[in-house]
């Protein structure tokens, strides 16, 4: 209990000079990355007591020992990957705008550490995800002979869990 | 005057010597009950028959306040209560006798110190002039009768003259009429000069004689104005030296020349000549939880902090979580093989919860708390009204938790001052309609249906519907002359809907009903008002018991699990068939026991999944909330337990229907259901 009362710093300040550190994860082929200090723990997927009438990327709430976390199903919002819930199933627990909030994701990858240089700013384009969330695409290289790189979507986890689709805040009416 | 100290940063010892501002805290919690003691006390007292008990009891409060504010070098607070103490000194002897008078300068001794108290807290940076109180009580311990009033208002007679032009004195009246604060001005002597040129006024103020002079020398000359104490000017105005500001022989004056402390004997009139009747708020008794005065209270509580009870209440509510996820396991064991093991639990069961019933009934607090405020007030108001008010208050013993109750005060207050300002009518106007010359104003508590259930009724003129329809036609609301009472009435809460330019004529405070419906609903609770014309108003508060911890019902639904509080559970019943009928081709209808009850599926009003092919349920819960009751359809009923209440808001939104959710036994998160909001969804 308490644990919420952190504050975070506010969107937009996270472009320092000092490389940043990012947890990567995996929605169906699409990699993402998002600031570490958001996230409290990873945990499996437990058993999510379903809320009515709420949409359907919202799976429910769960008890974090004690607390009641809503759980939101990342993969279900873009319509990426497959919705399997099994032992496998892994649940990022966020820590943002002063919540607990739980995001599921097809498979936790790693921690990653991006300089200011190594982010390229998002070209202007249209998806589910609305660009405004994307601060920006980092490149990773992989580990293989071949050399081949693989692109990182970095997103402002605190804006998108916040934004008013998500419909986990409440709005003032 | 002293530097103010801050007491609320109890920064321990730096400097190594004894600090006495760790104990500042302690001296104003005191204190500040015991100045809210004495105001209950004296608001009771009945002067004719008051018990030396009762004196022992204020003369305490004095002295144990004198006592702390010497120790920390509260001068002026030391001095008020010094005099205090001189004057219930005497009083608790015998040697004077209790009178009205007295009991107002009390009153206002109690309000003084609050403030000077304040002041050392650092919540007001004004200090309160006492020098005028202090010669008061001083006058009063000396066996001396006050001519006026607590609020220092004093009756004069002027006389100018002589005047060349009379005419010139009428200026005097516009002075008045310029300066509310300066008090009220009558024309004496039909407004007609005396032979030899003299006017005569009658004057009711609280400003100084040399403060007035100074005014009406804008109009007359300062040698022309006699200004002599009302009582006094009959015989002494004649032969009073022009520009004396106290009257001559004829009327001795004190020697601090303020000139409104007379010996009594030379005003037998002084008392009976009171400007309005004495303003008369009795008390309904016996009242069950009097506080128990002075000093008995020390040996017997202990004061915490209330972080330190919501730490308590937190734990306990793990522990019944924990407890019951035991429970819950113990049912699998073997009791033959287990009989210990099962034993215990029970036995953990049980004082689990005496733990948490004990744990939260540190935070109740009986509503005493806040309706014993309301005596003084309404004895204030029914004072500056001019009216009568009898309040009579029914279940002060009914508790609420701590959090709830201070925030319904202000609600509260502003209900039962508009009762005794709007509602209830001048004493004559009373008496025309046939009422008593006295209003009464209840108010009432008690727990009903998982709720509490706070009233204020007053016996006054209700409301006019007419004149609230043309006032809301007037701000362009939607009205039609055909609306039913209850929505007339609903008007009230709209915002804007300022009572008093619609009620009376009485200048309002500018506060509508409206802030007082969204602070009731920002605790979750609801307010109805019903009235009728020439017999009264009432206002209805229904506050839910919002605690850690509650009773609930949980039932299944599907695959689900629900909680039902169990306050507003009436029954539950198999349903047989035949009972259930459709209206409309959708809306359903049960009958029980001859009464028709809307019926709402829980399964559809949730959208909860069925396998292909499950029947639906048989079994109803006959829900209550709001006076009205609702079936629900549900599954199946799986038992009833405490429940911990968790918001939902902390970490996601408010959900419709739902107003909370619980940890159940195995860990599981199961929603408590919003009853209200379902049954005004099936009565809509």
């Amino acid at each position: 209990m308490g644990m919420m009362e952190t504050s975070f710093t506010t969107p937009g300040t996270t472009t320092t000079a000092h490389p940043q550190e990012f947890l990567t994860f995996r929605l169906g082929a699409e990699e993402y990355g998002i600031d570490i200090l958001k996230v409290q723990e990873i945990r499996g997927y437990d058993q999510v007591t379903r809320i009515a009438n709420a949409p359907a990327f919202i799976k429910g709430v769960v008890n974090l020992r004690g607390v009641i976390v809503p759980i939101v199903d990342l993969r279900l919002k873009f319509n990426l990957g497959e919705a399997k819930y099994d032992a496998f199933t892994v649940v990022i627990v966020l820590n943002v705008l002063g919540r607990v909030v739980g995001v599921v994701v097809d498979s936790v990858s790693d921690v990653l550490e991006l300089s200011a240089a190594e982010i390229k700013p998002a070209p202007e384009f249209s998806s589910l995800l609305d660009a405004g969330y994307i601060t920006g695409l980092g490149t990773i290289k992989s580990g293989d002979e071949n050399g081949e790189s693989r692109m990182l979507i970095l997103v402002d986890i605190e804006r998108l869990m916040g934004g008013a689709d998500m419909a986990l805040v409440d709005r003032a009416a | 005057m002293a530097e103010t100290p801050n007491p609320g940063a109890q920064s321990g010892s730096e400097s190594g010597g004894f600090d006495l501002t760790q104990f500042y805290g302690v001296f104003f919690e005191e204190a500040g009950e015991n100045l809210a003691n004495m105001e209950s006390m004296l608001v009771d007292i009945d002067i004719d028959a008051v018990t030396g008990e009762e004196l022992n009891a204020i003369f305490r409060v004095a002295h144990s306040i004198k006592g702390g504010a010497a120790t920390f070098g509260f001068s002026d607070v030391t001095e008020l209560t010094h005099e205090l103490e001189t004057l219930l000194d005497r009083l608790r002897k015998n040697e004077l006798n209790l009178r009205r008078d007295m009991v107002d300068v009390l009153l206002e001794a109690g309000d003084v110190l609050k403030l000077q108290l304040a002041r050392y807290q650092g919540s007001s940076d004004t200090s309160p002039d006492t020098t005028q109180l202090v010669a008061r009580i001083k006058r009063l311990a000396t066996g001396q009768v006050l001519t006026t009033a607590d609020d220092g208002r004093r009756r004069l007679s002027v006389r100018v003259g002589p005047l060349e032009n009379p005419a010139a004195a009428d200026n005097l009246s516009e002075l008045f009429r310029d300066i509310p604060s300066l008090g009220t001005l009558e024309v004496g002597d039909g407004g007609k000069a005396s032979a030899d040129g003299y006017r005569t006024f009658k004057v009711t103020t609280t400003s100084p004689d040399d403060e007035l002079i100074e005014l009406f020398s804008f109009h007359v000359s300062r040698e022309q104005i006699t200004i002599t104490p009302f009582d006094a000017a009959a015989g002494g105005a004649a032969r009073a030296k022009p520009a004396a500001p106290v009257a001559s022989a004829a009327a001795p004056m004190e020697g601090d020349g303020f000139g409104f402390f007379v010996d009594p004997k030379t005003l037998p009139a002084a008392q009976t000549s009171a400007p309005a009747p004495a303003p008369r708020v009795a008390e309904s008794k016996p009242r069950a939880d009097k506080p128990a005065a002075g000093g008995s209270l020390e040996s017997t509580t202990l004061r915490v902090s209330v972080e330190k009870v919501d730490q308590l209440i937190n734990l306990v509510g793990e522990l019944v979580i924990t407890q019951a996820m035991l429970t819950q396991q113990a049912k699998n064991l073997d009791p033959v093989q287990y009989q210990t093991v099962l034993a215990g639990v029970v036995d953990l069961e049980r004082n689990t919860r005496h733990l948490q019933e004990s744990v939260m009934s540190i935070r109740m607090i009986p509503m005493a708390f806040v309706f014993n405020r309301f005596p003084r007030m309404l004895r204030d108001l029914a004072g500056k009204l001019g009216k009568e008010i009898e309040l009579k208050t029914v279940g002060e013993a009914t508790e609420l938790d701590k959090g709830l109750i201070e925030k319904i005060i202000d609600p509260l207050t502003h209900l039962v001052r508009n009762s005794a300002d709007h509602g209830i009518e001048a004493p004559a106007v009373r008496m025309a309609a046939g009422k008593s010359a006295s209003g009464t104003i209840t108010l009432s508590a008690a727990h009903q249906g998982g709720s509490i259930l706070i009233e204020v009724r007053d016996d006054g003129a209700g409301l006019r519907r007419e004149r609230i329809l043309a006032k809301a036609k007037e701000r362009g609301l939607p009205v039609r002359d055909d609306m039913s009472d209850a929505e007339v009435w609903a008007l009230i809460w709209e915002p804007g809907f300022s009572t008093a330019d619609l009620v009376s004529d009485v200048s309002g405070r500018g506060v509508g009903m409206d802030v007082v419906r969204r602070n009731i609903s920002a605790l979750g609770g609801t307010v109805e008002l019903d009235s009728a014309e020439g017999y009264g108003t009432r206002v209805s508060v229904r506050l839910p018991l919002t605690l850690a911890i509650m009773d609930g019902m949980s039932i299944g639904v599907g695959a689900e699990t629900y909680i039902l509080p169990l306050g507003s559970v009436v029954e539950s019943f198999q349903v047989e068939s035949g009972t259930v009928q459709t209206i409309g081709g959708t809306g359903r209808v049960v009958r029980v026991r001859g009464e028709y009850m809307p019926v709402v599926a829980l399964d559809e009003a949730f959208s909860v999944p069925r396998e292909a092919g499950a029947t639906g349920s048989e079994i109803m819960v006959l829900v209550e909330a709001e006076g009205a009751r609702t079936a629900l359809l549900v599954d199946e009923l799986l038992g009833q337990h405490q429940v911990v209440v968790k918001n939902l808001e902390a970490n996601y939104r408010r959900v419709p229907g739902v107003s909370g959710a619980t940890i159940l036994g195995d860990g599981r998160v199961a929603l408590i259901i919003d009853v209200g909001s379902l049954v005004k969804r099936a009565r809509h």
